[in-house]
């Protein structure tokens, strides 16, 4: 549930509705830099209504999706 | 020049605050004004700028509370519908010799001077970011490049607003966003004018222009760095102290 929602929240921010993530995809490959992951975060902070500790290195989807699965478990 | 842009200046409602507010009125920008605890001179400034035809509001915040700022500037860009310039120009003295400056001096000053653009920088900073675009500018001091007698605290803390600025400046130069600091020198304002006057004439006689620096002095520059005028600039930190520290 929660991949999804990234999912959708990175096909809106890319504007590419046809855009293919994995759990695998770094934001590397999808073409994001550090301030687009800082701005992302932000985002699906708002979206999931909680806060997430950046303390850790982002480099997957996965990693995203484990922080936020962790901050609203 | 500015017509259409929304600046938020801490510190608003005197001194250089205050001056920076009426020239960004002046060129039509719009202004959201925030102070601590000078509610009637906020009002009155306010005042001033809804006269001359712009949008302007005043908000009570304390720029140290990491929260408030946080509220405070959503509410900004609520009521303004844009925010396109940030000015941190909050700032307080607790003036002694090092020696017998107290803890809290020290952590009030930093805290207000430097945690409070911090602050402001994070939370109009991520706006800014979306936006693509954003003018952050940041009131230093020449203290903070040359040290002053009695003001450790405030030196530290001004000379840290540099290190935030050029920080600031590399880290979203890639999104359209500048940043940029005014270091004035020694200018006529509330903060000043409790100098004895021999300290006052003394200073005068190190400065190559011989003359206290007008809060409107830092003002036009703080307009030229807000507008498109200044596109190109950005990690810079700019003197306007008469010559003071050459």
């Amino acid at each position: 549930m929660v991949f999804e929602k990234v999912v959708e929240i990175l096909r809106n921010y890319k504007e590419e509705p046809e855009l293919e993530v994995s759990m695998d995809s770094t934001f590397e490959e999808l073409e994001l830099d550090s301030l687009d992951t800082v701005e992302l975060v932000m985002e699906m902070e708002e979206s999931f209504d909680t806060s997430i500790e950046m303390d850790t290195e982002l480099k997957t989807i996965a990693d995203v999706v484990g922080l936020i699965e962790k901050a609203i478990a | 020049m500015l017509t259409g842009k929304t600046a938020l200046i801490t510190g608003g409602a005197k001194g250089i605050g205050r001056a920076i507010a009426l020239k960004i009125a002046e060129a039509h920008g719009n202004v959201a004004l925030v102070y601590r605890g000078s509610e009637k001179q906020a009002e009155e400034t306010k005042n001033e700028l809804l006269a001359m035809g712009v949008k302007a509001l005043s908000y009570q915040c304390d720029v140290s509370d990491f929260k408030a700022t946080k509220e405070m500037v959503a509410q900004v860009i609520k009521d303004f519908g844009s925010l396109d310039i940030l000015v941190n120009n909050a700032g307080i003295t607790r003036d002694k010799l090092l020696i017998a400056m107290k803890e809290e001096d020290f952590d009030t000053v930093i805290a207000t001077n430097l945690k409070g653009a911090f602050n402001m920088t994070k939370h109009a900073g991520s706006y800014f970011l979306k936006q693509r675009k954003g003018r952050i500018i940041n009131i230093s001091s020449v203290s903070g490049l040359m040290g002053n007698v009695g003001q450790c605290n405030y030196a530290a803390a001004k000379a840290g607003l540099i290190g935030l600025t050029k920080s600031t400046a590399k880290e979203m130069a890639v999104r359209g966003v500048t940043c940029n600091a005014i270091a004035p020198g020694f200018i006529d304002t509330d903060m000043t004018k409790d100098l004895k006057p021999e300290i006052r004439d003394e200073i005068i006689k190190l400065i190559p222009l011989k003359r206290l620096g007008q809060a409107e002095d830092i003002a036009n520059l703080c307009v030229y760095l807000s507008s498109d005028l200044s596109d190109y600039i950005t990690g810079e930190v700019i003197k306007v102290d008469g010559g003071l520290y050459i």
